[in-house]
């Protein structure tokens, strides 16, 4: 595709230099698929799974461990103490700002697909008793894309974060900015990372945890802003798509390239974390968050 | 230095023939004055309706002509002193953005801007304007350093995006762009930018998180790049210019939609046709926002910078009634 790209400009023929512009939209990845049957193949080491042993290992292969997609309602029951999520902004959709043509259709049959009303859920919920704001991202919906409805909602979730002084646990899973929405979509990036700016400016605890996959203009904002990152193991964490730079560099990149493990490597990552790990980890660091100052006093200083 | 865009065919044929016949004026003795003055009456209206009806498409194209301005050209014409300053303090200079402080109008000043090359070989050492993690890094060390010191920061971006590289994503593209936007939604001194050619997506906002967003005439400002847009939409990029006009990626359109604050009228043509001029139409606009900016408190100019952005966006909100348990 992106050959064809190169040869077709007009403007790379006219004896002009010549660079790809980079778009904050990562259509290459789709979200890996959500096992639905009683038994399933493992995508990954091809063993059959059982749903009842899928869903007692949090959604992973027992055998190699691979992490199977999950929607937004699983994530949260596998997160939160059960019977604790109160929703936030669930009224909030698209809208088709640009007149994009079948926008309105695709968003409709995310709908219809999730039975959510858009790619993001937020709330606020308990962790091990510890109160937290969460959103969750679901790659069902339109590739977990951000637009104004996904934007407006995570930015009403950090100033609600704010306003309870309480942690912002963000669950990332977006292929990037959402297209249909242009310049808005990108716009999006700059609403949340601002609000984030508030919350840190205030001292509020943010914990980003990085699913499969995060890229483009999430990766580019706010999934990449937690005081603490989290990733899943496997999961593709980058901005730019692996194409679009193996045409730039004109050469093959590592099979894991952008993963969690190799942003662990270079430093842009935490912890990766397995699954079935993830709330004892966020328990942890939400108890160590809980006991700061609390006696000894924010002033006291070094 | 420009190259001629198919649209200006017709436009220079008509050049050329008033100065063939200029030519043979002078060659032959004739005079031909009279028919030499309808035709350049002819050129004005050719020319005015030409660049008067640009389509979205043909616009990108205007915006990627070599020989309009670069940011050091705009800093040259905006400070009458200026010092470049280099390096993130980290990894190494980035020369894809460069960055300095000045003198405009006797007010100190930081300017900061992606760079492409004026020619092959610079746009080489360059990267083409798509920078590094490094150059947002030192984009932002400079911006800091302008808060601290009480100086208004001004930003020029003309870039097709970040460089979507290997070693781009081994040092952190997507961070070095998002605390930028973070750091910028919060920077405590009147911020200005202005979009000066392309804008492409999450590279040109990485410096774009300003108090006011002006965009040149033919500039475009984009989520994706047209040809990208054309590629998903339609697996053609050759529909480029439907993608144009699809995503409105326009100086009216970013008005209208309100992510431009203002637009900086070109020359007849493009910035490429009379640099000069355009620098100091940018100058004008800038220097008049300023002092409107420095009117207002840090808190007054926080508050409206996050207001600004808290707006952006459109959505349907259905009422929901709280279920009461
Ligand atoms: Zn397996």
């Amino acid at each position: 595709m992106h050959r064809d790209l190169f040869k077709k400009r007009q403007y790379a023929t006219l004896g002009q230099q010549y660079a790809e512009p980079v778009p904050a939209i990562n259509n290459e990845i789709p979200a890996k698929d959500i096992p639905k049957g009683l038994v399933n193949k493992c995508e990954s080491c091809g063993e059959l799974l059982m749903a009842k042993e899928l869903q007692k290992n949090a959604h992973t292969c027992p055998h190699c461990g691979h992490h199977f997609s999950v929607d937004a309602p699983t994530r949260l029951s596998l997160t939160l103490d059960s019977d604790t999520f109160e929703e936030f902004d669930a009224g909030i959709s698209s809208v088709d700002p640009l007149g994009f043509p079948g926008y309105m259709d695709k968003v409709h049959k995310a709908q219809e697909m999730s039975g959510l009303a858009e790619g993001i859920v937020t709330g606020q919920g308990k962790i091990s008793g510890f109160p937290v704001v969460i959103g969750v991202m679901d790659a069902r919906f339109i590739m977990g894309s951000m637009g104004s409805a996904v934007g407006e909602k995570l930015t009403r979730a950090i100033e609600k974060a704010g306003q309870l002084r309480i942690p912002l646990i963000l669950f990332t899973a977006s292929g990037g900015a959402r297209m249909q929405e242009g310049i808005l979509s990108l716009m999006q990036m700059a609403k949340t990372s601002a609000a984030l700016e508030r919350l840190q400016e205030q001292g509020t605890l943010f914990v980003s945890v990085i699913t499969h996959p995060t890229t483009g203009g999430v990766s580019a904002s706010f999934a990449s802003l937690g005081d603490i990152i989290l990733a899943e193991p496997g999961a593709l964490f980058g901005f730019a798509g692996r194409r679009v730079i193996e045409q730039t560099i004109r050469q093959n990149l590592p099979d894991d390239f952008q993963t969690a493990e190799f942003m662990l490597k270079h430093g842009m990552v935490d912890k990766v974390v397995h699954r079935a790990q993830l709330r004892d980890t966020l328990t942890t660091i939400l108890r160590v968050h809980g006991l700061r100052g609390e006696g000894s006093g924010d002033t006291t200083g070094i | 230095m420009a190259t001629q865009l198919e649209f200006e065919h017709p436009i220079i044929e008509l050049q050329s023939k008033i100065q063939e016949l200029r030519q043979f004026m002078q060659e032959s003795g004739m005079n031909l004055n009279d028919e030499v003055d309808k035709l350049e009456r002819r050129l004005l209206e050719l020319k005015s309706s030409v660049y008067s009806t640009l389509t979205p498409w043909q616009r990108v194209q205007v915006a990627r002509q070599p020989g309009r301005p670069t940011t050091l050209d705009y800093i040259q014409g905006l400070c009458s002193e200026f010092i470049e300053l280099h390096g993130d303090r980290n990894f190494r200079d980035d020369p894809a953005i460069v960055g300095g402080i000045g003198l405009m109008d006797g007010e100190p000043v930081t300017v900061i801007g992606t760079q492409k090359g004026r020619d092959t070989k610079e746009n080489i050492h360059r990267n083409f304007g798509m920078a590094h993690p490094e150059g947002y890094r030192k984009a932002l060390r400079l911006m800091k350093q302008a808060e601290q010191y009480h100086r208004p920061v001004v930003l020029f971006i003309d870039t097709a995006g970040a460089y979507p590289g290997m070693s781009a994503e081994e040092r952190g593209q997507s961070e070095a762009i998002a605390r930028n936007l973070r750091e910028m939604a919060g920077l405590k001194t009147p911020t200005i930018s202005v979009v000066a050619g392309e804008g492409g997506s999450g590279g040109a906002l990485g410096l774009g998180v300003t108090d006011r967003i002006f965009v040149l005439e033919y500039a475009w400002y984009s989520v994706i790049a047209p040809e990208s847009a054309a590629a998903i939409m339609w697996k053609d990029s050759g529909q480029a210019a439907r993608a144009a006009e699809t995503m409105r990626i326009s100086a009216l359109d970013l008005l209208e939609l309100g992510v431009a604050d203002g637009i900086i009228k070109e020359p007849e043509g493009g910035a490429q046709k009379a640099p000069a001029q355009t620098i100091q139409s940018v100058k004008h606009q800038v220097v008049s926002s300023l002092a409107e900016l420095k009117q207002l408190s840090i808190a007054e100019l926080l508050q409206a910078r996050y207001d600004k952005y808290r707006d952006m966006g459109v959505y349907f909100e259905r009422s929901v009634d709280k279920v009461s348990t």
